[in-house]
């Protein structure tokens, strides 16, 4: 256990990469840090866990420069340490990693590193001692990555990697990675935390954000608990468990399994026969054909990039395909766009990525709960909308599903990722839909919220009501489903039962089938 | 995503980059060895002195008022429409249709039939270019601009051969009934016992174009519309999730922009010129574009840029004629220069706002708050 034996080394390193002493920020009316201290050993893995909206990545855009702290000082390496702007943060060895990543798209991963940080007007011998630079960090913390390739052609985990490299060239002896493996697939996140390891053993230290407790339980060597602006407390990872964890987060027990009785499906809701979608002339989707009853969840397992975003899109009515789609045993529309005749057939669609689709992230709070209802009865009086009743409404819905903070006028930037997620939740459960399409659930969510969100899902259920899931968290499928559908590159693998074991599961993901495997 | 307090943001960042727009024409015309000082307050003077010149810089304002109405509500579909000139040109045939070939019997009538007819053509002239964006995709930046080249094609052929009364020398209409004129302000102020200036051409369209900029407002703030277009202009792919119709959008986006900015010529060419005549826009389509940036696309905003732009066109006119008031020696300022401060206003205050912007959250950030 890597923790173990990190146990001494934590003894002896004394001074701390990074001290967070008192620091307080309010944004308006909402206190997102208040009072923090926080010792971060040298040479260590440490994990900064809690609720959504607690204050982690307000923490870290402090100690990133992007934020001025209200109050409190902050130490690198011992020294206090102004940082103003993210600028000054690289000059101090800090270097941060985002989930959403700022590189150009159609630059080389090389262009990419040296970007903002050139030797001069002549880009040749920038290039030149990159490309040096890069090969040893490639080789020194098992980063494999061609240095030419372009940005927009790797994968969403090598894209990452190069964000690492591009904080390594900087020189960066802090890395901070605000929840990293939210995009990953999981061997993706493996090989991340292969890299985490190896740069702690070089002497680097890391900072990591993290819903997932089995991460946290990995690869940290300590673990510091927030909890609603505060530092509740930080332990060694080694003398914890994820139950402990958990109540320290949240305040209370928290289930970690799912728990729910035998489904008892009833007529069939969706029928899907060979569904077929094309995008950028390449065939995403190829053929698949399934049906979902009322009172059952279908979990589609995979690998991310396997059809299934492109599968959730057809039945959401945002992309175009062929085959058939039978709804409560109509026919749906297939050309075109029909993301309101789906709603109106009784289809509500949670999406894979609610930045991009599920919310308007400029739109208050209060009107991205009509966002896709904007032609709902109920949120019109005459020509105009009804802003009061939508305002209402979502106090309403915040109020049921804990957004924090409770405040329908603010813009959905600036509420933190689990509670944007809640805010689009809420929206598509409580139409009490026939049929809930819903990507990623819980993709950035918190324990306390993953547990009410899993029990959304199931009282949906158990009203009767069918549920297509999908998620690329093998352990969420596995423990909310009823039945298990396995995608491999546009195409369903077959069916198993939910208990199957996970590794019968990830074969049929890599496309390997019993005969051939 | 701008870390400025909200009324830093609409309110002392224009302000700064008016300031600065000023003080580069202040040191343009002292370049041409004229004194600033006595040129401000001869613009001032001419424009805001006296009621005339109140007439003229509010006529002028309710021009700016329209066609920056009309881009803005492109703008929230994030649709760039610089073709406002070529729709209010097409605006301009509308009315003179409307004028030339019905008798009306009264001029409260005449109007609706021009406010009809000039919205109408502006909004077509808009929806082709629309179309093309929407199921073709073709930029509408270009299209628009290249419909501004064809109006005015257009227009100088049926002027030149098809419009123009028999025997007249002039690309240009027939005069309007004079049934059809519409009540100045002096008219207008009259009923309510105030006496005004009969001079400016400022018309009843003033407060058609304020109760637009109203109905604007409840437009994209109050209805489903409004926020379909707003949803479309912030993230697209989000607004198809939503089942908002791309096409649909921008031809609505469209349509609406083009026909507001016709409406112009209902106050420019019914209001003011009694005839339609060669360029009768004169360039309020591109000054649209300016004031909808300065006021930030929201209908108060624009009311009060198209004011200050109200002011400079006024104020500029003015200026070719002042005279200094210490030795009474003509002011020698060419018309171009006056352009020239025109241009320096609209690059400083719509072009260039994120110059003072980041300054500015600087200094707020390190003021703390
Ligand atoms: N720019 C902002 N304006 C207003 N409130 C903000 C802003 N940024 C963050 N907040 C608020 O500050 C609080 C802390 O947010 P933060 O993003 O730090 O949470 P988090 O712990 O990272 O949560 P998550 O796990 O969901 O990412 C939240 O209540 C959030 O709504
Ligand atoms: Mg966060």
């Amino acid at each position: 256990m890597p923790s173990q034996a990190n146990l001494g080394r934590q003894a002896t390193a004394a001074p701390f990469a990074i001290e967070l002493r008192g620091i307080s920020k309010a944004f308006g009316p909402v206190q997102a840090n208040r009072d923090i201290n926080i010792a971060v050993p040298k040479g260590t893995i440490h994990g900064i866990i809690g609720e959504n909206g607690a204050g982690k990545s307000t923490l870290m855009s402090i100690l990133y420069g992007f934020y001025k702290a209200d109050a409190g000082t902050i130490l690198v390496g011992g020294v206090e340490t102004a940082i103003p702007d993210s600028q000054s943060a690289i000059r101090a060895g800090i270097g941060m990693v985002f989930q959403h990543f700022k590189l150009v798209q159609n630059f080389t991963v090389l262009e990419n590193i040296i970007l903002g940080a050139e030797d001069g007007p002549w880009l040749g011998t920038s290039l030149a001692r990159a490309r040096r630079a890069l090969a040893d960090l490639s080789r020194e913390y098992d980063l494999d990555v061609n240095p030419d390739a372009v940005v927009e052609d790797l994968s969403v985990g090598h894209q990452q990697r190069v964000e690492i490299l591009k904080a390594l060239y900087r020189q960066a002896d802090i890395l901070i990675l605000d929840e990293p493996t939210g995009v990953l697939t999981p061997e993706e996140a493996d090989h991340l935390f292969r890299i985490l390891r190896g740069l702690r053993d070089q002497g680097k230290t890391v900072i990591l954000i993290t819903h997932k407790l089995r991460e946290i339980m990995e690869t940290t060597d300590n673990v510091s608990v927030m909890r609603r602006g505060t530092m509740v407390g930080t332990v060694k990872t080694a003398e914890t468990n994820p139950e402990e964890l958990a109540e320290l987060m949240v305040g209370r027990k928290v289930l970690l399994q799912v728990d729910k009785d035998p489904a008892n499906p009833g007529r069939e809701v969706l029928r899907v026969e060979n569904l077929r979608v094309m995008t950028e002339g390449v065939e995403r989707l190829k053929g698949v054909s399934f049906s979902i009853r009322a009172g059952e969840i279908v979990g589609i397992a995979g690998v991310a990039g396997n059809g299934q975003s492109e599968l959730l899109e057809a039945l959401g009515g945002i992309a175009e395909a062929t085959g058939r789609i039978v709804m409560n045993g109509v026919d749906l529309p297939l050309k075109g766009l029909n993301g309101q005749s789906r709603r109106e057939a009784g289809i509500a669609h949670v999406p894979e990525d609610r930045q991009v689709l599920g919310l308007i992230m400029d739109f208050a709070a209060w009107e991205n709960v009509g966002f896709g209802y904007q032609n709902d009865p109920k949120y019109q009086s005459g020509l105009f909308m009804n802003n009061g009743a939508l305002r209402a409404d979502t106090e309403a819905k915040m109020a049921r599903f804990d957004v924090r903070p409770p405040i329908p006028t603010l813009a959905a930037k600036n509420f933190s990722g689990g509670n944007q997620q809640k805010i689009v939740v809420a929206r598509e459960i409580e139409r009490n839909p026939d049929l809930l399409l819903i990507g990623q659930p819980t993709r950035g969510v918190d324990i306390g919220a993953i547990e009410f969100i899993h029990k959304e899902i199931v009282a949906l259920r158990d009203a009767g009501k069918a549920v297509l899931l999908v998620s690329v968290e093998l352990d969420e499928i596995r423990s909310l489903s009823d039945r298990v559908l396995v995608m491999f590159d546009g195409q369903i693998m077959g069916e198993r039962p939910p208990q199957t074991d996970e590794r019968e599961l990830g074969l049929l993901m890599a496309g390997m089938t019993e005969t051939t495997a | 995503m701008t870390k400025l307090p909200r009324w830093a943001d609409v309110v002392l960042v224009p302000l700064i980059c008016l300031l600065i727009a000023f003080v580069f024409c202040g040191l343009l015309i002292a370049a041409i060895g004229q004194n600033p000082w006595v040129a401000l307050t001869s613009m001032i003077q001419g424009s805001l002195g006296t009621q005339s010149g109140w007439g003229y810089t509010l006529f002028y304002a309710t021009n700016f008022l329209l066609t920056g109405l009309g881009v803005s509500i492109a703008f929230h579909a994030s649709l760039f429409n610089i073709g406002g000139e070529g729709q209010a040109t097409l605006g301009g045939l509308g009315v003179a249709v409307a004028c030339l070939f019905i008798p009306w019997p009264h001029w409260s009538l005449a109007l609706l039939g021009s406010i009809t007819l000039s919205a109408l053509f502006g909004a077509l002239w808009a929806l082709i270019p629309a179309w093309l964006q929407a199921k073709r995709g073709s930029h509408i930046v270009i299209t628009t601009m290249m419909f501004n080249f064809i109006a005015y094609a257009l227009i100088s052929y049926l002027l030149v051969n098809v419009l123009r009364p028999e025997g007249a020398m002039d690309p240009a209409t027939a005069r309007f009934d004079k049934a059809f004129n519409l009540p100045k302000l002096a008219d207008i102020f009259g009923v309510m016992g105030i006496p005004f200036s009969k001079a400016p051409p400022a018309n009843i369209m003033l407060f058609v174009a304020l109760a637009l900029a109203v109905a604007t407002w409840a437009l994209l703030w109050h209805t489903r519309l409004g926020y379909a277009i707003r949803a479309f202009g912030k993230q697209e792919k989000a607004a198809v999730y939503a089942g908002i119709s791309p096409v649909r959008i921008t031809l609505y986006a469209l349509l609406l922009s083009g026909g507001i900015s016709g409406l112009m010529a209902v106050n420019a060419v019914q209001g003011g010129a009694h005839r339609l005549v060669m360029n009768s826009v004169e360039g309020a389509g591109f000054i649209g574009i300016a004031v909808a940036l300065m006021g930030r696309n929201h209908p108060f905003g624009i009311v009060l840029a198209s004011l200050l732009f109200g002011f400079l066109f006024q104020g500029g006119a003015q200026l070719a004629m002042a005279s200094d008031p210490v030795t009474g020696e003509q002011l020698k300022i060419p018309r171009e220069v006056i352009t020239v401060l025109q241009a320096l206003v609209i690059l400083f205050t719509g072009a260039l706002p994120y110059m003072v912007q980041r300054p500015l959250e600087k200094l707020f950030a390190r003021g703390g708050r």
